[in-house]
C-alpha cells in the first residue's frame, strides 16, 4: 500500500493550477501528480505513490550513500565469502 | 532501473549481511514497520540471511489488514446501495467483512471499482454523474496526501456525486501502543521509509526519549533493509537509541511539506480502532467538518454494528509482533490467499500473504522458524 517507485519526469505542465507531468518507470509512462513536489524538474527521478510524486530522489546522497554501500560489498569480495575472523 | 536495481545488488547485500554477523554479540529482536518492507524481506530471503540472533518480527504497517472490520461492512453496505459506485484500491475487494467481501458484493450486481489512484476515482465521477461514487480511502501518511487531493479538487469544482469513507491510519501512535504493550519483545525499529517521506521523521523522537528504543528510517530495496538493520544492530550493541535516517536519497527530516500542508487541510486525526489491535488514541485522520459534503460517513448513515472475527485467526498477535504466521494452525490450510480468514493473508503486504507466497513450501519441509 505504501508501495512507491522511483521514476523519472519527461514532461511537466500546469492543469488548471495542477502540476501534472509523464513519469517514466522503466519501459512505461505514466501521468503522475507533481505538486507535492515543486522543486523537481524534466530529467529528475522521483518518487511516485498512487500517481502523486512524494519525492524528489537526491542524486547526491544517493550517490554518496551508494558508494558507501558500495566499498563495503568490495570489501567483502576481497575477503572471500567465508570471512570468519572472530 | 535506476535507484532500484542497485539497491538488489547482491554483492553488496552479503557484504552488510557479513557486517551485521561481526557486529552482533547477542540476540535482538527487530520489527520492519511496513508491510512493503516485510513483502521484501520474505521475496529476497533477507531474514535466512541474517545471523541466528537476529529476529525480524512483523509490524502492523499494511492498512487493508488493520482496516476495521466495522468500516469494511460499512463499505459493503454503502456499494449494495443502488446507483452508488464503489472504487478502492484492489486489495480492499478481497478483505473479508463479517459476513462476505467487496469481491461478492460485485458478483451480485453491486457497481465496485478498483482504482490506482485516487485521481482516477475523480475521473469516474465527471464520467457518470447520475451515480454517486464513493472512494474507500485507506493507507498510512504516505497515501493520505493524495487522497486528501482528491476531496480538495473535488471540491474546488464543484462535484456534487463523489465522497469518501475515509478510514486513514497513522504510524507514531500504533508504535507507542506496541511499545506500551506488556508483551511487548521489541528492540529496535525499521521505520517506515514511504511514511518518513511525507512526514519526516521529527515525529519518532519523542517515541526514543519516552522508549529508548532505536529507530531507523528504512528503504524498501534489499540492500536498504539489510543497511538498516546493520544500523539498528550498531545502535543496540553500542548501547545508543536514537533515530537515523538510512533513506536518505527519498526522506529528510521535516519530510514533505506541500504534502502535510493539503492533508492538514482536508483531515484532522481522530481516534481509530485498528483491526486486529482494538482502539489506539489519535491514530487515525478523519475528513474536517468544512468538507462533510464529501464524507461518505456523514452522507450515508449506516448502522454501527460491532462485528467478530474468525475465532481461529491469529491475526491481532501477527499485526503486532507477537506471534508468526507459520504458528497459526490454519495457515496455509484453512487460510490461504483464496480463502483468507484474515485480512493479512489478502494484501500483498500483509505478513502471512508474504509466508504464503516464498515460504509456505520451506514451512512444509522443515517444520518453519
Amino acid at each position: 500500500m505504501c508501495l512507491a517507485i522511483p521514476g523519472k519526469i519527461l514532461t511537466a505542465e500546469d492543469h488548471n493550477g495542477i502540476r501534472i507531468g509523464r513519469v517514466q518507470f522503466g519501459g512505461i509512462t505514466r501521468e503522475t501528480c507533481l505538486d507535492f513536489v515543486p522543486e523537481a524538474e524534466v530529467g529528475d527521478y522521483v518518487i511516485v505513490h498512487v500517481g502523486f510524486a512524494i519525492s524528489r530522489v537526491d542524486p547526491e546522497e544517493a550517490q554518496k550513500s551508494y558508494e558507501l554501500l558500495e566499498s563495503m560489498g568490495l570489501l567483502q569480495e576481497e575477503l572471500g565469502p567465508e570471512t570468519d575472523i572472530s | 532501473m535506476k535507484y532500484i536495481d542497485e539497491y538488489r545488488d547482491g554483492q553488496i547485500a552479503r557484504g552488510l549481511a557479513a557486517e551485521i554477523a561481526r557486529r552482533v554479540t547477542r540476540p535482538w529482536v527487530l520489527m520492519e514497520i511496513c508491510g512493503g518492507q516485510t513483502h521484501t524481506l520474505m521475496r529476497f530471503g533477507i531474514d535466512e540471511m541474517l545471523p541466528a540472533g537476529i529476529e525480524m518480527v512483523h509490524g502492523p504497517g499494511c492498512p487493508v489488514c488493520v482496516t476495521s472490520l466495522e468500516t469494511i461492512d460499512k463499505a459493503i453496505e454503502i456499494a449494495s446501495r443502488p446507483n452508488v459506485t464503489l472504487v478502492s484500491y484492489g486489495d480492499m475487494l478481497r478483505v473479508p467483512g463479517s459476513r462476505t467481501d467487496l469481491f461478492h458484493v460485485r458478483a451480485n450486481g453491486g457497481d465496485v471499482r478498483i482504482v490506482y489512484s485516487p485521481t482516477e476515482a475523480l475521473k469516474i465521477a465527471r464520467a457518470n454523474p447520475e451515480r454517486h461514487i464513493v472512494f474507500f480511502a485507506v493507507g498510512f501518511e504516505t497515501t493520505a496526501p493524495a487522497n486528501a487531493m482528491a476531496v480538495w479538487l473535488a471540491r474546488r469544482e464543484g462535484l456534487k456525486n463523489f465522497s469518501m469513507l475515509a478510514s486513514h491510519v497513522l504510524v507514531p501512535p500504533a508504535m507507542r501502543a506496541l511499545l506500551s504493550s506488556p508483551r511487548n519483545r521489541v528492540q529496535g525499529f525499521i521505520g517506515p521509509g514511504h511514511v518518513c517521506t511525507v512526514m519526516g521523521y521529527h515525529e519518532y523522537d519523542d517515541l526514543i526519549r519516552e522508549f529508548r528504543v532505536p529507530i531507523v528510517v528504512g528503504g524498501f530495496e534489499p540492500v536498504d533493509l539489510l543497511e538498516a538493520i546493520l544500523m539498528l544492530v550498531t545502535q543496540l550493541e553500542q548501547g545508543r537509541a536514537e533515530v537515523e535516517n538510512q533513506y536518505v536519497r527519498s526522506v529528510c527530516y521535516e519530510g514533505n511539506l506541500p504534502a502535510q500542508k493539503i492533508l492538514a487541510e482536508v483531515f484532522e486525526v481522530c481516534d481509530r480502532k485498528w483491526r486486529g489491535i482494538g482502539g489506539i488514541p489519535e491514530s487515525g485522520l478523519n475528513i474536517r467538518a468544512e468538507y462533510a459534503d464529501f464524507d461518505a460517513d456523514k452522507i450515508f448513515q449506516t448502522e454501527n454494528v460491532t462485528a467478530e472475527e474468525s475465532p481461529e485467526c491469529i491475526s491481532a498477535e501477527v499485526l503486532q509482533g507477537l506471534k508468526k504466521p507459520v504458528d497459526c494452525a490454519a495457515f496455509a490450510v484453512r487460510c490461504t490467499p483464496e480463502n483468507p480468514l484474515g485480512a493479512p493473508m489478502v494484501s500483498s503486504e500483509g505478513a502471512c500473504a508474504a509466508y504464503y507466497r516464498y515460504r509456505r513450501h520451506a514451512v512444509a519441509e522443515h517444520g518453519g522458524r
